[in-house]
Parts: structure tokens; sequence; C-alpha cells
């Protein structure tokens, strides 16, 4: 029993990183239909950065802040000069660009800053706290905490006001947003711009636990582009259980089984939802999106 | 209100519009009509300025707005309801009707929300219901009150009446004609050409990307050749 607390707590640590990450891809996919393939390199760039900053001696909430404000002008840069450029092209070129630009971007990572792997201290120290039998790091009470607010502050944005509104109006009929006055092209670079500190923000919450390095952010785009489809692409809270479901499945597998399967047993699950369910948990059918 | 010179525009290298002129005054409601393909949607589209125009120049209002971007048209009153309504189907009608009035966020939305739901009392019934759930003449009524909350001077309407029952297209080009008591100038495009030269003051004919006929739809109503070609008598 404390087994499978302890399992779950695990589980659910990862799979708030994951739903940071698959959210960030929900975001970009609504407004431009593009699956976004740097994603992941917006969570590295957040560690990195912070990572960075804090040893030229800023404080570690003003190195965080420099990351992720960073991280998001570094996403509106890439929207501004590679996909805004691009206007009128397919999807598939879009997305083709955004793999440019993931590699791009790690290599950047590779020269600007180093190989080697990094972390910086816990935001409240590392000491186990004890629940039920089981125990969870402070750090873990961050990552859940932080992705809980990000997740109720963008819903309050898309339900609430109406610049939320205008992303959502943007991503259902593009042409109809423009008659009534939205600027489409602002929507887009507020959505990059908004992954990306979504997914810098990740990246400062989970360093401390996973460390980073340059290429860190291949692995987690895969993971939270899984967990977005096994959600249902476009549906933010698919993002959500999909990431905590995919993070569920690891940590179990992992200490059941073996962590050599952890990654295979979540893919089988995803492929067999996927195969029952074509759009995901929580998607929507290809004639509701129309 | 709006003037159009020698208007040309193209997909790609296909020009479908070679040189359109046109003009609507203040208070009057002008149509186009034309068969399928003549270029009326491109039309509306330059002037809304989401198409390009790869020549000749729009005046609205006196202000030569031929390159101003899309989302500042109806910024400066010039509104469209497009052709297949475009309503955003995947918000609730009410939230339709406040995106209508994006560009603004005084006190006289609600008012004007109150009027959308007067003129079009259904709307009012459904107003949390999901839009794409609504029928074809609720989803036109939808797209004409989102177009008005924008509060424009000018409207321009994209065939309101396709694929509606008779009766709904009554009902839509009546509206249309009270548009007028709004002191909204109307350019309505159709190809139930009767039906719209029965409202209109002036109309013009477009065939092939160019304008062949214009004058008082009283007169393009009497007239033997459009009453072959468009009226089917
Ligand atoms: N997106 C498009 N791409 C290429 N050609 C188009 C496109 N839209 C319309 N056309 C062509 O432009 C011409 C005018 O079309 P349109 O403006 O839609 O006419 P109408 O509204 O009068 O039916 C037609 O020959 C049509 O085939
Ligand atoms: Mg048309």
């Amino acid at each position: 029993m404390s087994e499978l607390l302890q399992f779950t707590f695990s589980g659910l640590t990862v799979g708030a990183v994951y739903a940071l990450v698959a959210l960030g891809f929900t975001i970009i996919y609504n407004a431009s239909g593009v699956v976004n393939f740097a994603q992941g390199e917006f969570v590295m760039l957040g560690g990195m950065i912070t990572v960075f900053a804090h040893a030229a001696g800023a404080p570690l909430p003003a190195a965080a802040a420099l990351a992720v404000v960073a991280t998001a002008a570094i996403g509106i840069l890439l929207n501004k000069l590679a996909i805004e450029r691009a206007r009128g092209a397919s999807v598939v070129t879009l997305i083709i660009i955004t793999i440019g630009a993931s590699i791009f971007l790690r290599g950047a990572a590779q020269l600007g800053f180093d190989k080697q792997l990094h972390r910086f201290p816990s935001f409240s120290g590392d000491d186990p706290i004890a629940i039920a039998g089981a125990t969870i790091l402070p750090q873990s009470l961050w990552m859940l905490f932080g992705a809980a607010v990000v997740f109720a502050a963008l819903y309050l944005f898309f339900t609430r006001s109406l610049t939320g509104k205008a992303v959502l109006a943007t991503a259902n009929n593009k042409l109809a947003a423009q008659l009534v006055g939205i600027d489409t092209d602002f929507v887009m670079a507020l959505s990059f711009g908004l992954s990306a500190a979504i997914g810098a923000l990740a990246g400062v919450l989970a360093t401390p636990i996973t460390l980073t390095s340059y290429d860190a952010g291949t692995a987690l785009a895969l993971k939270g582009f899984a967990a977005a489809m096994l959600g249902g692409m476009g549906n933010p809270f698919g993002a959500l259980v999909g990431g905590l479901l995919v993070g569920l499945i690891e940590a179990t597998t992992a200490g059941y089984l073996s962590s050599d399967y952890k990654d295979a047993a979540a893919f089988v699950v995803i492929l067999a939802v996927l195969f029952a369910m074509p759009q995901g948990l929580f998607g929507k059918s290809a004639q509701e999106r129309v | 209100m709006l003037s159009v010179e020698g208007l040309r525009s193209r997909y790609g290298r296909i020009e479908v519009l070679h040189g359109v002129d046109l003009e609507v005054k203040a208070g009057e409601i002008v149509t186009v009509i034309g068969a399928n393909g003549a270029g009326k949607t491109t039309l509306l589209r330059c002037l809304s300025g989401v198409q390009p125009v790869a020549a000749g120049r729009i005046v609205f209002r006196g202000d030569d707005v031929t390159r101003t971007a899309g989302h500042r048209r109806l910024g400066a009153g010039l509104a469209q309801v497009p052709e297949g309504r475009q309503i955003f189907t995947n918000l609730t009608v009410e939230e339709n009707l406040r995106l209508g009035a994006y560009l603004f966020s005084d006190d006289r939305v609600d008012s004007d929300m109150a009027e959308a739901f007067a003129m079009f009392p259904v709307l009012r019934e459904k107003r949390n219901q999901r839009a794409g759930g609504l029928s074809g003449g609720q989803q036109q009524m939808l797209a004409m009150a989102r177009a008005l909350m924008g509060r424009p001077n000018c409207l321009l309407l994209d065939e309101p009446s396709m694929g509606l029952a008779p009766i709904l297209v009554d009902q839509i080009l009546d509206v249309v004609r009270n548009l007028k008591s709004l002191d909204v100038t109307v350019l309505l495009v159709e190809q139930n050409a009767y039906a719209a030269l029965a409202i209109a003051d002036r109309g013009y004919v477009m065939e092939t990307g160019r304008v062949t006929m214009s004058g008082p739809a009283a007169e393009l109503i009497a007239d033997a050749r459009i009453r072959e070609a468009y009226l089917g008598v």
C-alpha cells in the first residue's frame, strides 16, 4: 500500500512536467494547427538559463524569472522569424520548421552553455516529507503546485478574458477572427510566448530533481507529445490528464516491473488507447472541430 | 462611403478580378449579382483586407484602405458577414456576439447585445449553447448579429440567403432592408438576384471578374438581358 503510494507520488511528480509540456503543445496546436517540436527545448532552456544565471550570481528566484522571460522571448522570435515568414505554407512544412528550430536551439545551447549535466538547489531543501508510509520531496510538491497554478490560470484566461476568447476564436475560425478585428498575428505570437514560458517554468520546477543538459528537451518533447495525444491533441484538460497518466504508468511500471520497461509500457498504453479512441481520451472528433 | 477603382486580385498566378469599379454611397443598399464563380466573394474579401489586392484602390469614408490590414478594417467601420457564415462553432452564441464587439469594452456592448437579441429572439433562447449546434438560418442570424456588434458604418453581406428555406430568406432580407433605419450602409452580394434587386437601391452585375452592367435596381429588374440570365424569366 505504501509502496503504491510511493509510486503514485513519483508518477504525479514527473507527470506534472509532462502535463506542462503537453499543455505547451496544445496551445500552439490550437492557435496554428502546428505541432511544435521545439517544445522540449523550451523546457531545457528554462533549466539551463536558470543554472547559468544562478552560477553567475543571480539569486535563484531572479534567475528563474529571467529564464522564463528569456525563453518566452525566444518562443516569440521563433514565431516571428520562422513561422510567420512561412505564412501560407502547409502545416507539414511548419512542423518541419519547428524540428529545425529544435535542432538549432539544442546546438546553440551546447555551444553557448556546455555539455555537462546541471542542477540548482531545490527551492525548499531536500528533506523528504513522510506521508502515510511513503515519502515525497518538497520539490515534488513545488512541481505539482506549479502545474496546478498554471492550469488554473490558463483556465481563467481562456474562459474569463476577452483576449483568451480571441485566442479560442482564432483557433476556431481564423478568417472570422480577422473580420471581428482580432490581430491573428498577435494571437500567434502570444501563443508561442505563452507555450515557451510554460515550458521554461516546467524546466525550472523539474531541474532540481531531474537535472538538465543541452539535450534534455528531446525526451521530454516525446513524452509530452505522447501525453497530449493520449489526452486528445488540442484539449488543455486532456493535456493535464494525459501528462499525469503517462507519469503514473511510467512510475508504476518502473516500480513493479523494471525501469527498463517504463517507456515501453507508457507507449503501449497510449497506442492501445489511440487504437480504441483515435481522437484521444478527451479529443474532439474531426467533425466537431470544423 | 465606399469606392473601388480598377481592383484586380489573383489566386496564385490566376487573376480573377480584372479591374472592378464600384461605388456605394452612404445610406444606400447596393447589390452585386452574378453567377457562381464571377468573383463576388473575392471582391468582398479584398474589401475586408483578407485577400491581397494586385492593383487598384479601395477608398472607405475618404481614406485609402487598400493596404490596411484585415483586422483593422472593422475599426474603420467596415464589417462583413462572410460566405458560409463562418461563426465560431466551438464557442457559445453569446461568446460569438461578445467577440463581434472585440474592439470595444464599454457599456454599449451590453445594450448592443440586448438589441441583437431583440432583433433575433431565437438567439437569446440559445445564448449559452454551442453555436455549431444552431440551424442554418439561426447561424445566419448569428453571423449578422455578430457583425452588427462591431458597430459598422457599412456592412458587406456575402450570400446571406444561401441554403435557406424561402421563408427564412424573406426574414433575413427583411433584416437587411431594415439596416437602413440603423444608419448602416449595405453592400449585398447575392446569387438570388430577384430577391436582392427587390430590396436594393442600385445594383451591379458581375461576370468573370468584371462589372458588366450597373444601374438603379428597378431598371435592372426590368432589363431583358438580366431577366433572361439571372431572373429565369
Ligand atoms: N481559394 C481559391 N483558390 C483559387 N481559386 C479560387 C479560390 N477561391 C475562388 N477561386 C476562383 O476565383 C473565381 C472567383 O471566385 P469567387 O470570388 O468565389 O466567385 P463567386 O463568389 O462570385 O462565386 C472562381 O473562378 C474561383 O474558382
Ligand atoms: Mg461566392
